[in-house]
């Protein structure tokens, strides 16, 4: 019985782990995409529409992973698969 | 809101994030389970999509064009911009595919826009207890979508490199022998090395638009949420402030997440092309 609180506790702290490991990996990520496009765009300014557009794209590909991660930590977070089994 | 109002936040998103099943499911894995309102809302939404654009086909004029059908031109020519710039062969599924991809996963997200207890209380009016109106919220209807693609994948693959040449591109690359002996003990090592980006594709494709817009509504309801309580709130200065909140948050959020809509029907699209015409390049 005394096994809720402890999975309780530990999913807590997982969910708050794949917030912030989701959030690092993406700011950083986008820092180092915009940084580029902004140079890019820079040295060729005729070319900023396209690369802005491509720019978008890959934005969408680095954020996913952190998605998934969301949308996992959110389930956890609602309907707690760990602790379908346990009493309390 | 259900029989009896929910009392708390958590409750109240629970409740929200229930569909409208025909029954329970046994476990994990229960085919005969179908989640009506998804169902309901996809086949609207495709109805409203094709039915529309096959109305502005018809009636196109090659004259000076009135605002739907420059609306829908303008939408085909993007599409048709996107599938030219990634893709150099000649299909006819391909851009037709990309068109619909994108105005109905659009349409989905679009569905998220809409106030989150608006439909669930009209529907709550008719008797139903659980509706949930964002087709894309729905890992069966984002999966059904990606394997869909993921099968086309497979199939103008064979068709186009032939049975061995599918093979072929899982067994010899990316470590390449000339010595038959070692062809064969790189069979191993270059299956797992190509199965794995394979089959992420699908994957991460439906899972993508299931993670961006699950988090969006899942933040839509924690906001509504700030005013569970509704008029009795308004007694207090604290129920005032939750309310100004709630209306400052929900506004940006959803001005944000007209962005993100666009963006995730966009990129599944873009990733549709590419990956057919990826499907179809000879080496």
């Amino acid at each position: 019985m005394e096994n809720f609180a402890h999975v309780q506790a530990m999913t807590v702290l997982a969910v708050g782990i794949i917030f912030g490991m989701g959030a690092l990996g993406t700011a950083i990520g986008f820092g180092i995409l915009g940084g580029r496009f902004l140079e890019g765009a820079a040295r060729q300014p005729e070319l900023a529409p396209m690369l802005q557009v491509k720019m978008f794209i890959v934005a969408a590909l680095v954020d996913a992973v952190a998605m998934i991660g969301i949308g996992f930590a959110l389930f956890f977070t609602f309907a707690n698969p760990f602790t379908a089994g346990l009493t309390h | 809101m259900a029989a009896e109002q929910p009392t708390t936040a958590n409750e109240y998103i629970l409740h929200h994030l229930t569909f409208l099943s025909n029954k329970e499911p046994k476990g994990i894995l229960d085919f005969s389970v179908i989640h009506l309102d998804s169902v309901f809302f996809s086949v609207l939404l495709a109805v409203l999509f094709a039915g529309s654009f096959y109305l502005a086909a018809r009636k196109a004029t090659a004259g000076q064009p009135g605002k739907f059908q420059n609306f829908v031109e303008l939408v085909v020519e993007f599409v048709d911009t996107q599938v030219k710039d990634s893709f150099h062969g000649t299909n006819k599924l391909l851009a037709p595919l990309a068109l619909t991809i994108f105005c109905w996963v659009f349409l989905f997200n679009a569905m998220d826009i809409l106030p989150v207890d608006l439909l669930p209380y009209i529907a709550h009016g008719a008797g139903i207890e659980h509706l949930k109106v964002v087709p894309s919220t729905d890992l069966n209807i984002t999966f059904a979508m990606s394997l869909t693609v993921f099968i086309l994948i497979i199939y103008y693959s064979i068709k186009v490199k032939g049975i061995g040449g599918f093979v072929s591109e899982f067994t010899m690359q990316p470590f390449v022998a000339k010595n038959p002996v070692l062809k064969v003990l790189l069979i191993f090592p270059n299956l797992i090395l190509e199965i794995v980006p394979f089959l992420a594709r699908p994957i991460s494709l439906s899972l993508r638009l299931y993670g961006n817009l699950f988090a969006g509504e899942m933040i839509f309801l924690l906001l509504a949420a700030l005013t569970l309580h509704g008029m009795s709130q308004l007694g207090s200065a604290g129920g005032w402030a939750l309310l100004v909140a709630q209306i400052l948050l929900a506004f940006a959020w959803a001005v944000f997440h007209l962005l993100v809509i666009t963006l995730q029907a966009f990129i599944f699209m873009v990733l549709t092309i590419v990956y057919l015409a990826m499907a179809q390049e000879h080496h």
